[in-house]
This record gives structure tokens, sequence and C-alpha cells, in this order.
């Protein structure tokens, strides 16, 4: 009996003596419950995967992977390419990290190195209250405030400002004509932005704060500024994790659904004007998915999931790969 | 330069040069406006959202049923919505916190770092990153097509609402148990307690206060979101108190619903349920706060 208790890695060494020949029936079966919800994690994981690609089969058969990849997206008459909607979830959540990323490293330095502790404490709750704000209130103010705003007070302006400059009249200059929608590709960046910025913050503040006090004082003792130490001494520290956070926000606006449905435009383009109505893959499911009657629609849109569960589970990987090398890279400089 | 300072051991405690103060001095300001950057638009949602919302939430907003979306602001209210909301998320936690805590436990206590327990960490960190239109469109797939229509019930909301809360309750959950000192469980032991004891009498209270408050802000977050109920939950506009038969409805389903209509009514009503939502959120968030504070015993 008590080789089968010690053959357990479980049991700590020496429960194993006389006094206990055999481990409860009670602890036996809460270390079975205590696996089974661990792994839970793995079979949701597996059965996301296999289910939902199991449905959307008829959509990868019925069109090809050129189909797929086409720009055709007409349930009407059958054509389901999704490339409209890849397009606009990248360019979307790259203007998101784009202006999230300065806020957010802002931010971040603003807590560790510029505001004493107990001032700190405060502004972390602001940026808690902006996390917990539901993404379906941002897309409600986004579609009745903050579209109709940008559409008549602020777009327009930038789009004329902007029109003969190379690039930029290429970006935010008017389609055709003097046409700019508030509800765009650049209106659903901005609110992602908005959305991501308090992760982003959160995960740069707990790279920014490991950097060494030591590190930290030998610059100023060197003379530097606080800019200056900033760059020679937290920077080069942080900067690999800092990405990783950015990944981690990237994946988080991929994934984004509510908010972007309600402040995109909905419009199947692929175009280099941001001011224009766009599209994104959660947004097209939540806004289709009521009228896929047809097999495959409903397929096509169960396969855009499938696709965005792999993209976010590689940006996320591709993040945490990042940081766990700086950590052990860290770990070996302390 | 005969005013130059020279300290005792002939160092130079000059100022930094004109330009490198401004230039250290315009970065704190840049850091600065970051943040005004991002308060602006919290502000600017939270004064909305309460000057909109806040003249229609009354008692009979709260509780009668859901009016079609051409009446106006003052006929019917988001009774339902408010119930499935509470109801389904409050469910979604009865799954998901229990089960969570499992898991951790199952990690940090009797894991270690076997492949299979550093694995099972490693999934739990990419399912939080999982999108949660996917976790709604799983669900969907699995228990609604089987199902059929009658799938469509708060229940199955609370199914995608848990598999969005676990790694997030795993997670939280298991930061908490690691901060647990060794030397209470080994003296637990010393008195000849089992596994199962020493972690259900010890070292599960001791972590507690931090627990509690990431299943909280799990459920914060859970009770907001509208992805996973768009095609679980249906849509009802009178009460359906019975979570596992019929279709239901929830805040953020109806002002999902509400927001892309032209009608002065229901876009009141959505302001209205937005205020409602954010007021369950952000006072979840509170007393999450609170009990941190109040058992912050091992935190950090």
């Amino acid at each position: 009996m008590s080789a089968t208790v010690q053959a357990d890695p479980a049991t700590p060494a020496g429960s194993a003596s006389g006094l206990m020949p055999r481990r409860p029936l009670g602890d036996r079966v809460f270390q079975l419950l205590a696996l089974a919800s661990g792994l839970l994690v793995l079979v949701i994981l597996v059965l996301i995967a296999v289910t939902m690609s199991q449905q959307s089969t008829s959509w990868f058969t019925s069109e090809g992977w050129s189909g797929i990849f086409s720009l055709d997206w007409d349930p009407a008459h059958g054509k389901f390419g999704a490339l409209a909607f890849v397009y606009g979830t990248v360019v979307m959540s790259l203007i998101a990290i784009i202006l999230a990323f300065p806020v957010s490293v802002g931010v971040a330095l603003l807590l560790t190195e510029v505001v004493p502790r107990r001032w700190a404490q405060p502004i972390v709750y602001v940026i808690d209250l902006l996390a917990v704000v539901p993404s379906v209130v941002w897309g409600l103010w986004g579609i009745l405030v903050l579209v109709p705003w940008l559409q008549t007070a602020i777009y327009p302006h930038v789009a004329s400002a902007v029109n003969d400059i190379w690039i930029l009249g290429n970006l935010f200059g008017p389609l055709n004509g003097n046409y700019v929608s508030g509800a765009s590709f650049f209106t659903a960046g901005l609110v992602l932005a908005v959305m991501i910025i308090p992760i982003m913050t959160s995960l740069s503040r707990e790279v920014i704060a490991t950097v060494p006090a030591s590190d930290k004082e030998g610059a100023y003792a060197l003379g530097a500024t606080r800019w200056e130490m900033i760059r020679g001494a937290v920077w080069p520290h942080s900067q690999v994790g800092v990405m990783g956070a950015t990944l981690l926000g990237l994946g988080r606006a991929m994934g984004e659904t509510i908010a972007v449905a309600l402040v995109c435009g909905a419009s199947a383009t692929v175009t280099s004007h941001l001011l224009t109505p766009g599209y994104a893959m959660p947004a097209v499911i939540a806004l289709q998915f009521g009228e896929a009657t047809v097999g495959v629609f409903r397929a096509a849109l169960i396969g855009m999931g499938v696709l965005l569960f792999l993209l976010t589970i590689i940006v996320n990987l591709s993040a945490r790969a990042v940081v766990e090398r700086n950590a052990r890279r860290m770990r070996g400089a302390a | 330069m005969a005013a130059v300072t020279t300290a005792p051991g002939g160092v130079d405690l000059r100022e930094p040069s004109g330009w490198r103060r401004a230039k250290s001095q315009f970065a704190t300001g840049a850091m600065w406006f970051a943040f005004v950057c991002l308060l602006v638009p919290l502000g600017f949602v939270l004064v909305t959202v309460i000057a909109k919302g806040a003249s229609i939430i009354n008692w009979q907003f709260l509780t009668a049923d859901i009016p079609p979306n051409v009446l106006p602001a003052n006929f019917g209210g988001m009774g339902p919505a408010v119930l499935g909301t509470l109801e389904i998320t409050a469910f979604a936690a009865v799954i998901a916190i229990p089960l969570g805590i499992l898991g951790a436990v199952y990690l940090n206590e009797y894991g270690g770092n076997r492949p299979l327990a550093r694995l099972l960490s490693f999934l739990s960190d990419v399912m939080t990153g999982v999108p949660s239109i996917v976790m709604g469109l799983f669900i969907y797939t699995i228990w609604v097509i089987p199902n059929g229509l009658t799938g469509l019930s708060g229940m199955a909301g609370s199914f995608a609402l848990a598999c969005l809360m676990l790694p997030i309750v795993i997670r939280s959950s298991y930061e908490m148990l690691r901060l647990v000192p060794d030397s209470l469980r080994q003296g637990s032991y010393a008195l000849g307690a089992t596994k199962a004891r020493v972690v259900l009498t010890v070292v599960l209270p001791s972590a507690i206060g931090g627990i509690v408050s990431g299943a909280l802000l799990a459920v914060a977050r859970a009770a907001g979101e509208t992805a996973p109920l768009l095609f679980t939950i249906g849509v009802v506009t009178a009460n359906n108190p019975n979570l596992f038969s019929g279709s239901n409805t929830a805040l953020s389903a109806q002002i999902w619903l509400n927001a892309s209509q032209p009608y002065v009514g229901a876009q009141a009503r959505a302001w209205g349920s937005a205020l409602t939502l954010i007021a369950i959120t952000f006072i979840l968030m509170i007393v999450a706060r609170l009990v941190t504070a109040r058992f912050n015993r091992y935190s950090r």
C-alpha cells in the first residue's frame, strides 16, 4: 500500500509513513476533480477547433482556398470570399496599435517613473474603470455620438486639408469627390485603441516595474535627466516586454466584435482610404449571422470564426514567446 | 565662468544644461498628455451615458417589459434584460468560478512542474486571448445546432460566458495561490492533514481575498459581454425567469439591438440600459477592490 502512495508525486514526502497507510477516498476524489477542471481548458480549446472546423467544412469545399481569399462577398449569389474582412481586421487593428502604443507606454512610464506611489494607485483605478466599460457601450457611444461628430466636424476638414499631400492624401483624403464617412476604418481603429489601452498600459507597467532600481540610480548618478534615464536605463531593459504587451493588445483588437460592428460602416471593401466604411471578421459574424440561413453562408461565418481563432492564437503565442524570452534574458542579467 | 559651483571632490554639480532639461520636461509633459488622452474618451463616454441614461431610469424602466421600438421612452422598460443579465451572469459565475479555482488548485498544488501542468497553464493563457465571439460561435456549434431553436436559452448564454470567464479565473486564482507561503502547507502536513484538507482549509482560505476579487473582475467583464450572447440566448420582450428553457435576453444584447434603431424611444432605452450595465460592472469592480483591500494578506 505504501508503495502506491509513494509512487504518487502529488503526495508530500513523509505522508507515506505507517501512520497513514492509504490516502483517504476524499483526498483522491479531490485531486481528480482538480485535474478534471484543469483538463477542461484543453478539452474546450480542442472542441472549439474541432467542432467549428467541422461546421465550416462546406465553406472550404465549395469555395476552395482561392474562393475563401477572394474579394467576392455576395451571399445572395453564393459568393463567400473573406479577403475584405481579413483586410479590415488587419487595418483596424494596426490603426488601434499605432494610436494606443504611445499612450499606453506614456501612461506606464508616468505611473512607474514620474508620479509618487500614492498618486499612482488612483490613476490605476481610472485605467481599470476604462477596462470594464463594456464593448457594447463603446459601440453605442460610437455610433450615436462619436460617428456623427467625426463625420460633420472633423473628417471633412482633415480630408480637404490633406487631399493634395502625398500618401496622406491616399490615406485620409476623400474617396471619389468629397465623400468621407464617420463610420470608417479609422473610427473603428480609434475606438479599438481606447479599448486596448488599459490592457497594454497595465502589461507595459508590469514590464517597466521590473527594471532594477540600481540601473535607474546609476543613470541618475551619472547626471542623466529623467528622460535620459528612461532612454538609457528603462527602455533597453523593457522594450522587448513592451513589444509583447503590444502584441497582446493586437490580439485583443483583432477579436473585438461589438464596438467595431457598430462603428466600422459595414462595407466589404479593400481600399487605402481610411475614412471610408470598412468591415472586419468578427463584425461580419455578428452582423450577418442572423441572415445566414443558407448552409454555406453559416459555414462561411463559422469558418471566419475559425480563422479568427487561429489568428488570435498565433498573435498571442508570439506575444508570449517574446515576453518569455525577455524574462529569461532579464533573469540572467539580474 | 566664475559662478561655476564645484563640490569638494571636483564633481560638477551644475543643473543639466537648459536643452537637456527642456527635453526631459517635454517628455514628462508628453506622458501627462498621454494620460489626458486616456481620460478624455472615458470622461466623454461616462458623461454621455449618464446624461442620456439617468433621466429614463426609474423603477418602471428596470422592471417593465420591453415595448416595441417605435414607442417613446416613457413606455415600457428593460425588465427582462435586467433579469436576464443578472441570471445569465450569475449562472455563468456558478459554473466558471468553482471550476476555475479547482483548475488553479491543480496547476499550483498538484501539477507542480510536470509537463501536463505546464501545458495546461500555457493553454489557459492562450484561452484568455480567444475572442468572445468565438466562444459564442462555439456554444452555438455544440449546443444550438444539435438542439435547434429550443437550444436558445439563458443557459446556453451562461455556458458561453463561463467559457470566457474560466481562463481568467484560473489565471487570477493561480497567481494568488502562488503567493501562499510554503511554510503554511508544511505546517499542516506536519499535523497529519491530507492534501485535500490542506488545500481546502489552509491554502484556499489564506488566498481567498485575491481569489474572490479576481473572480469578481471576471464576472464584471462577463456581465458586459455581448458577442457570446448573440447566437445563444435568442431574444424575448417579456420576462423569462426560467434560465433553462426558452429564449432570454440581456442588457448588452438589448443595447446592441437598439443602437442601430432610428427611433428616439429605442435609443433612449439603449442609453438607460448602458447606464444600468455600467453601474452593474462598476459595482462589481468596486466590491472586488474592497475585497482586495480587506483581505490582502498575501497579495502584492
